[in-house]
């Protein structure tokens, strides 16, 4: 059936872990940012190169450069400090990368990962380094072993989940590619994103008027599904709610059916809101680059509401999205004192858990509709779906919202089953290709640290028949389908909303054939 | 720095202090001066590690959620996996320090014909609890050399942890413990592949060390038994600043002494400072109420952004073809919603 590309064994690990050599095969490395790009965002050391080069056109102070932003950093994450200190290597880590479980490769435990920074750490900033040696001197070759294994790092936090004293590999790793960035060692699949969020206002760089068009294609379509035409406002002024989503939701499939679900719900519910063309993307790949970045791109979010005059802000489904909104957005660009506390229009729910920042996530506005019982659903027509969910590690991890997309889930599909226990909620496993590791030249490493994901599917496809693996997250969406293609044939990734919008019965809607995608119901409906 | 003026200050101290018997300058510096300058550098070292850590910002608040947050009312939340209280923090923490929360999650990847399989695995939560817990009881047992009157808790801990009372003096639970917990820690760094492979040499010679302090303790408590009241003396003269070197202190008691000085000295430089900085760690400590109370970065920043004026300036003519409203066609908030 499947090529055998992707070798997975378990061998013990070999070698001496000091050796900082790494070799850029293809397939499990992403290729270097374009300098027009660099250049637009005022980064450093703007240059054609690539990880496969041998001379990666360092700036001649490079180390000086590196040393003086490891010293600045410090002084302002404790954080950092604190996990290149505390660390005593019991190991608890070492299994619970995905990355390693998919490699084999020992430096993908996250305490060795920690470790190739933590090293050069000791030798500059630690008595025992200075005086005595300890640690690893810094050289190109390390930079270029940071540079593998930092950009094989999904920031997914599982290991922090299992460790004694939490430390957290993502902040390593966004602290280690921060120094990356500091001498122009960086990705394109990251990059480029950013320079068009920044300009244009998301990810591809979709331009106003082709936001609109992509949006009015959605609605066809749906009126098409529904015979119901809905409603397009686009940064209308004094709406309640501005709604902001991934903008892989309006130009990427399957993304795309799960803009259907929102559309549908909005139109539905009678919902007082607005799109944004300038706040079009919510996803914010500065968080895979750098914390200031993070706040730049972040920064037109409130703008936005505070522009439109809306009340609140109500969000996607999308993971990394949801960190910078629930974790960093009100401490970078807040506070919000010029939205009020988000209450849903429909049930009157004060969403207290949101009254500072004043964003809710969709899924707890859902889950909170129905379970108010204000949605009418025909979850039969998802008879011919055997759903299971994916926690995505952001809402996961760095959220708690485990029981919401159930709620909706559990309402929407009568064919409902969890993956083992130990590969969801907190202990989820990452879909192997986030924080900007998603290019298809990352290939085989997307596939191998997607493994224990497809793994834990591959059981309820079994067990259960699934076929559906819903998912709340938009790197999920675009890169989940390859995953199951190649572990788990015949299963489909979709998102939490577009099951909702399968089963939502809309007011005045003709007699579904299809589902959202356009494929016929199961028979039983159609005839019912 | 610190040690020199230790050395030398203890040394006048003792010089002061010590009549009953004529001390050698030797035995003064090794009694009496080293274990006063390990002290000093344990005090002073811990004390700067952690407030080095204490004055770094946290500039984000970033805990790690195992569990629910607290949403809609009906959402049972998870309030010490994800607690959205100070006090639910301070739960956590309490079950992080106290009972290693964290570790007792711990599962080991197997691969059995290309499926992984997550076995149970608290054996390393197990021991280490044990060997810390044991260790936290031998500390505070050796409390009854250092004070006088021996405080009634002390005598209490060691009547319990003598509880079986087997043999004489009674074996105690917690020297037991130290050692097989200590020696599986040591044998898991040898004998697990993954493990083997990430340890380094400090790992080991801190289990060494602390197997070693153990070892020389049971030594001496069970089979080659030293003179109590000199030990005892010594360990009050220190505590109370008037040193004493009595007689009868054995070659065993020595190296139990130097070896815990060895640790003292090397406590504040490596690993060990988990101990102090496993209360700072701000994937823990911190509530998950992000959204519901906002957090203040103490060294935020203005940054450069693209403003809407800017964008609206670069797509004016797209916007306007494609019939979505500029800003100024929309006079204020109040516009009509059709």
């Amino acid at each position: 059936m499947t090529e055998p590309l992707v070798q997975i064994d378990a061998k013990p690990p070999s070698g001496n872990w000091r050796d900082p050599k790494v070799e850029f095969r293809r397939g499990v490395y992403c290729y270097s940012a374009q300098p027009k790009h660099v250049t637009y965002l005022g980064m450093a050391n703007p240059r054609s190169w690539q990880p496969t080069d041998s001379d990666w056109k360092l700036p001649s102070n490079w180390k000086q450069i590196i040393l003086d932003g490891l010293k600045d950093r410090l002084k302002k994450y404790r954080s950092f400090r604190l996990f290149m200190d505390i660390c005593v290597r019991c190991g608890a880590c070492a299994d619970k990368c995905h990355f390693y479980l998919g490699s084999g490769d020992p430096k993908n435990m996250p305490v060795m990962r920690a470790e190739l920074l933590r090293s050069v750490y000791v030798r500059y900033f630690t008595a025992r380094g200075r005086l005595f040696g300890a640690g690893r001197e810094l050289t190109e070759e390390i930079i270029k072993e940071w540079f593998y294994y930092f950009y094989q790092c999904t920031e997914c936090r599982r290991c922090s989940v299992y460790c004694p004293y939490g430390i957290d590999t993502a902040e390593i790793t966004m602290i280690g590619r921060e120094l990356l960035n500091l001498i122009g060692c960086n990705i394109n699949w990251v990059i480029e994103p950013v320079a068009n969020c920044f300009r244009v206002g998301n990810h591809l760089g979709i331009q106003p008027h082709a936001f609109k068009d992509s949006m009015e294609f959605a609605a066809d379509e749906l009126e098409e599904i529904t015979s119901i035409r809905v409603e397009l406002p686009i940064n209308r002024k004094g709406a309640e709610v501005l709604f902001v989503m991934p903008s892989a939701d309006y130009f990427a499939t399957p993304h795309y059916y799960t803009l259907l679900g929102y559309m549908s719900l909005f139109h539905e519910i009678g919902l007082d809101f607005t799109y944004s063309a300038f706040a079009s993307e919510g996803g914010n790949f500065g968080l895979f680059t750098s914390h200031e970045m993070t706040k730049r791109l972040n920064a037109k979010i409130y703008e936005e509401a505070s522009r439109l005059g809306v009340k609140w802000i109500l969000g996607g489904e999308c993971g990394h999205m949801w960190r910078v909104l629930h974790q960093y957005m009100d401490t970078m660009n807040g506070p919000a004192d010029f939205l009020e506390e988000p209450v849903s229009p429909i049930t009157g729910t004060r969403f207290e858990n949101a009254r500072s920042t004043r964003m809710v996530h969709i899924c707890e506005f859902t889950a909170d509709l129905l379970y108010h019982g204000k949605l009418k659903l025909a979850p039969q027509r998802n008879d011919n779906l055997a759903v299971t969910f994916h926690d995505s590690c952001n809402p996961a991890r760095a959220m708690g919202l485990l029981e919401e997309p159930r709620s909706i889930l559990r309402h929407a599909c009568n064919r409902f089953y969890e993956m083992p226990e130990n590969t969801i909620r907190e202990q989820t496993f990452c879909c192997g290709s986030g924080a900007g590791l998603g290019p298809d030249e990352n290939l085989e490493m997307r596939l191998r640290g997607g493994f224990p994901r497809a793994n834990a599917v591959k059981y309820v496809n079994e067990k259960h028949g699934v076929n559906t693996l819903a998912c709340i997250c938009a790197i999920d969406k675009a890169t989940l389908p390859t995953l199951m293609d190649y572990w788990v044939p015949g299963v489909q990734v979709a998102g939490v909303h577009e099951l909702l919008g399968n089963a939502l019965v809309m007011t005045g809607e003709k007699e579904r054939k299809t589902n959202l995608r356009g494929e016929p119901l199961p028979a039983e409906v159609t005839h019912a | 720095m610190s040690v020199v003026v230790t050395v030398a200050g203890s040394m006048a101290l003792v010089g002061a202090v010590s009549g009953e018997q004529a001390a050698t300058a030797g035995q003064i510096f090794l009694w009496v001066a080293v274990p006063y300058a390990a002290l000093a550098i344990l005090l002073a070292g811990f004390c700067y590690r952690v407030a080095k850590w204490a004055w770094s910002p946290v500039p984000f608040r970033i805990p790690t959620t195992c569990g629910q947050q607290k949403s809609l009312p009906w959402i049972r939340s998870a309030s010490l996996e994800s607690p959205s209280t100070g006090m639910g923090a301070v739960a956590r923490m309490a079950l992080e320090i106290l009972l290693f929360r964290s570790l007792f999650r711990n599962n080991r990847a197997e691969l059995h014909d290309k499926q992984y399989i997550f076995g149970e695995s608290k054996l390393l939560w197990l021991c280490s609890l044990a060997f810390h817990w044991s260790l936290l009881v031998i500390l505070l047992r050796h409390l009854r050399l250092f004070l006088q009157p021996v405080p009634a808790f002390v005598s209490v801990l060691a009547s319990w942890d003598g509880f079986f009372q087997v043999g004489t003096p009674e074996l105690y639970i917690s020297d037991v413990v130290v050692v097989c917990a200590g020696l599986y820690l040591l044998l898991r760094r040898w004998r697990d592949p993954l493990v083997r492979y990430l340890s380094q040499l400090a790992d080991y010679l801190v289990l060494f060390l602390l197997l070693g302090i153990a070892g020389t303790g049971i030594l001496m408590r069970y089979f080659f038994r030293v003179v109590l009241v000199a030990v005892k003396r010594l360990a009050l003269g220190l505590a109370t600043f008037h040193p004493v070197v009595p007689a009868g202190l054995s070659a065993f008691f020595f190296i139990h002494l130097m070896l815990v000085c060895i640790l003292a000295v090397y406590f504040p430089f490596g690993k060990l400072m988990h101990l102090g900085g496993a209360f700072l760690s701000p994937t823990r400590n911190l509530a998950n109420n992000n959204r519901s109370k906002r957090y203040i970065n103490p060294w935020n920043y203005p940054v450069k952004t693209h403003t809407y004026a800017e964008w609206e300036d670069e797509f004016r003519d797209k916007i306007k073809a494609a019939g979505i409203p500029l800003n100024e066609e929309q006079s204020d908030g109040t516009t009509s919603t059709d």
